[in-house]
């Protein structure tokens, strides 16, 4: 009997321990260092498999017929940034894209320099992170265009977005990609949503369009690029506004 | 279910069975098996918990290639009563419950919330999609690898063909195994060894149709995997569709659970228990000759 009843016991016991690690314990594990790290282990694997399955394959492009009604903004939607206010004002004939750091020629675009370079439309869905997906026809240059005038030097690795507008904790939001995604043929420094200048909700004069990644790798209100070695040391360290509040720098999945 | 009479183990003196039957211990569920239960349980208790945090950032589900904003078929929100009160508001198709306490509106730390599902069931509580995604995806890659390890190992044993795949005999009896499970009458001598034929098209229904559908779906929703997988996301009607079926499969997955638990508690819980920690599981046979002499 005694036999019976210890294993009874055990068996309460690990029913218990199970039930209070699954609930209460991932709480208390997710507030740990080491937890996060470990889960987070499981992005570069799956950065590292989508990248090798996937390579440089197209998004999917969608027909007029597709486009969403209004294309749904989030994060910031009216930047408050003096030298934002100032473009606003001025109708952005003032905006200069500047693109520097780890290049061989620094440039300073005009808006109107950015139209005049060969340019790509393309219908494609905008996936938030939350959950939700619109779809949008934009019209930009391709980012690999502007880099291949840029000319990044052999100790250039990511390229970094800096934006104008602040997110609540009054920080500036910034992006960074890697060169797999820089130079895919989608990628858009975009000027035009559904045939019209880009609204300011969506990040007028000029955002990024990534659509193999999800909508906070899409930095609006673009203010310039720098080619980095890496962004260990730059913002919060992780590569990104977002990724510096927790969320994986790979935002393929 | 290996089960191998051969392994028999003689029942102690403290389990003797009611008189007229013999209790004999048999070693029913093989050591990987176990392992990779236990996996799995741990595995999709994480990932329902971790799914549903993800769920919480945008509660509603659409069909189609985007979302139609205005045409969810499932919402979990909220509205403010004139009195000022939060009620929680599901609409799943043309109807509406008030779901307060359960759904879009609920309490967290004792204040009243909006949120989708309550706090008590995501992973982690409070709201906090970075740290949801970072268990979902990690989880959910040990869940496909176990997955893969399971159908590898089912193969090799034949415990896929031998176990659940119903053979003649068994859909010959699906009518009154259909009655027994409704009346709740389970064998208990040599025939609990084998898997009846309901529970064989479950086990095969939820491991094959849910679990590899529920990868699928979550690849689906990916935007890189997309790229490659745009005959799937078209075939299933679009990345919103993918995301509700993928929710389905959860729930499928949560309907398996509570039946299976309720299945295990009707046909002994310490038994079953027992059978899927240790491996041994006792059943009631009439008495052996040999056990006389």
């Amino acid at each position: 009997m005694k036999l019976i009843n210890r294993r009874r016991r055990f068996l309460r016991d690990a029913l218990a321990l199970t039930g209070a690690v699954a609930l209460g314990g991932c709480d208390r594990l997710s507030g740990t260092d080491w937890v996060p790290q470990v889960l987070g282990s499981a992005t570069a694997l799956s950065h590292a498999a989508q990248g090798a399955l996937s390579r440089n394959a197209m998004a999917r492009e969608y027909t007029d017929a597709d486009i969403s009604p209004v294309f749904r903004p989030n994060g910031s939607t009216d930047p408050q940034a003096p030298a934002y206010r100032a473009l606003v004002a001025d109708g952005f004939r003032g905006y200069r894209l500047g693109i520097g750091g780890l290049v061989a020629h620094p440039l300073s675009l005009s808006l109107e320099q950015l139209r005049a370079l060969p340019s790509r439309t393309q219908i494609t869905r905008h996936d938030c992170v939350e959950g939700w997906s619109v779809i949008g026809k934009w019209t930009g240059v391709q980012l690999a265009r502007v880099l291949d005038m840029a000319q990044p030097t052999s100790a250039a690795r990511y390229v970094l977005f800096r934006c104008y507008d602040r997110m609540d904790d009054d920080r500036e939001y910034y992006e960074s990609l890697g060169f797999d995604d820089a130079y895919h043929p989608q990628t858009l420094l975009a000027w035009e949503l559904n045939g019209k200048a880009l609204p300011i909700a969506n990040g007028a004069p000029l955002r990024l369009q990534v659509p193999r990644q999800l909508g906070y790798k899409m930095a609006k209100y673009l203010r310039r690029i720098d080619l980095v070695a890496s962004f260990k040391d730059i913002e919060g360290g992780a590569g990104g506004y977002w990724e510096d509040q927790g969320y994986q720098w790979y935002a393929g999945i | 279910m290996a089960s191998f009479p051969e392994d028999a183990i003689p029942p102690s003196p403290a389990a003797m069975p009611p008189a007229g039957t013999v209790r004999r211990v048999v070693y029913r569920h093989a050591l990987p098996l176990r392992v990779m239960h236990w996996i799995n349980a741990i595995c999709l208790l994480i990932l329902l918990g971790s799914g549903l945090q993800i769920f919480n950032a945008h509660p509603a589900l659409y069909w189609g290639q985007r979302s139609h904003f205005e045409h969810p078929w499932l919402n979990l929100g909220a509205i403010r009563t004139a009195d000022g009160q939060l009620r929680g508001v599901t609409v799943l198709g043309s109807r509406r419950f008030d779901t307060t306490g359960w759904f879009g509106v609920s309490k967290v730390d004792g204040q009243t919330t909006v949120r989708g599902f309550p706090a008590w069931a995501t992973i982690p509580g409070p709201q906090w999609l970075s740290m949801g995604r970072a268990w979902h995806f990690f989880f959910a890659w040990l869940f496909a690898i176990n997955g893969v390890c399971f159908t590898a190992w089912a193969l090799w044993t034949r415990h896929l063909t031998r176990d659940l795949v119903p053979d003649r005999r068994d859909w010959r009896g699906i009518g009154r195994s259909i009655i027994d499970h409704a009346l709740l009458r389970h064998p208990r001598g040599e025939a609990a060894l084998r898997y009846n034929v309901l529970q064989r098209l479950a086990y095969l229904i939820v491991i094959f149709v849910f679990g590899g559908g529920v990868v699928l779906m979550g690849l689906a929703m990916s935007p890189r995997m997309d790229s490659v997988l745009g005959g799937l996301v078209d075939a299933v009607g679009g990345r919103q569709s993918a995301r509700s079926i993928h929710f389905l499969f959860a729930m499928g997955f949560l309907a398996f659970f509570l039946i299976h638990l309720f299945e295990v508690v009707v046909t002994g819980v310490g038994n079953n228990l027992r059978s899927i920690i240790t491996g041994r599981y006792a059943i009631e046979t009439e008495p052996r000759d040999e056990t006389h002499q």
